[in-house]
């Protein structure tokens, strides 16, 4: 328990740090191009945007079909932070308990890799999350704005997620890894999702102008290697301080 | 053999801590799998909405 006790004090100060620093960095950077896309989106969807011609419908929600012919509903009653204030601070606190779990993840492999930490080798390290997290998933599935249309989510999630464990695990054998065919397996564990390549939609549909969504992606991922750097730095050195007393 | 006794003492001190370390760290690491997981892959509508410019500039999966 005294193990996890401190990985979580490291975690909770990273987290809290680079969460708040990438909340600011959202709000003039990603979140503007959101805000932007959404205006297209809107103007896109003429049956959610009349409700004044009929009320019945606004008020039983409406249903529509995704490219997976799986119908929903979109319940009108479905709660969303207001624009302005409340929603910015919706995006903080998840911001804020993204790098809280993102910390947790990369302390947890400090603490079994068990060698010594400083806040340079922990960017080292924040910057192989960046590769494993944003670099490599957002090749197979770039950032995208609202009103875009996507291949089925669960299928996006899951191989998002299959991208990401595969490309840490190849880092992990290429960087730790002791005979040369650890780091062969790795590059081939990185290579493997993109080989058999990301869900795509039927047909690309984008409601916001290309332009805008070129600069979303290149935002997104500047920003995520910017969020990736700070967490890596901060847990490395409050992790140096939290384990001083622990020998590798 | 006094020796020997106190260095298997030394021994299975240092196995139970590396057992203590490796058990927080995958305590760890499951709590920050369900927060990420929380944030950026529940498909409650509620939470999606909450989240939702957070999703979009981390390129979680999202609609």
């Amino acid at each position: 328990m005294e193990t996890f006790r401190r990985l979580f004090i490291v975690a909770a100060l990273a987290g809290l740090i680079s969460g708040i620093f990438i909340t600011f960095v959202h709000q003039v950077s990603t979140t503007q191009l959101i805000l932007a896309a959404e205006v297209y989106e809107t103007a896109g969807e003429p049956a959610e945007a009349a409700p004044a011609t009929d009320p019945a419908a606004s008020a039983e929600g409406t249903t529509h079909t995704h490219t997976d012919g799986l119908a929903h509903e979109h319940s009108a009653e479905a709660w969303g932070p207001a624009d302005g204030l409340e929603r910015t601070l919706y995006t903080g606190l998840a911001d804020i308990l993204t790098g809280i779990g993102f910390s947790l993840l990369l302390v947890a492999a400090y603490r079994i890799w068990g060698g010594q930490m400083t806040w340079r080798t922990g960017l080292y390290w924040g910057l192989a999350g960046f590769a494993a997290i944003v670099a490599s998933p957002n090749l197979g599935l770039p950032p995208e704005v609202p009103g875009t249309e996507a291949a089925p989510l669960l299928d996006r999630q899951i191989w998002w997620v299959a991208t990401a464990v595969l490309t840490a695990v190849g880092l992990a054998l290429i960087f730790l890894g002791k005979r040369y065919w650890w780091a062969a397996l790795g590059l081939a564990l990185i290579v493997l999702p993109h080989a058999y390549g990301a869900p795509q939609p039927a047909e690309h549909v984008s409601l916001a102008p290309e332009a805008l969504a070129h600069r979303f992606i290149v935002a997104a991922t500047i920003v995520g290697l910017l969020f990736w750097a700070v967490l890596g730095a901060a847990t490395g050195y409050f992790y140096n301080r939290v384990f001083k007393d622990v020998a590798a | 053999m006094q020796t020997n006794n106190m260095s298997a003492t030394a021994l299975s001190t240092k196995t139970s801590t590396r057992a203590e370390a490796l058990t927080g760290a995958f305590m760890a690491a499951i709590l920050g799998v369900v927060l990420v997981w929380g944030v950026g892959f529940s498909h409650i509508e509620a939470v999606h909405n909450a989240a939702h410019d957070t999703r979009h500039a981390n390129a979680f999966p999202c609609h």
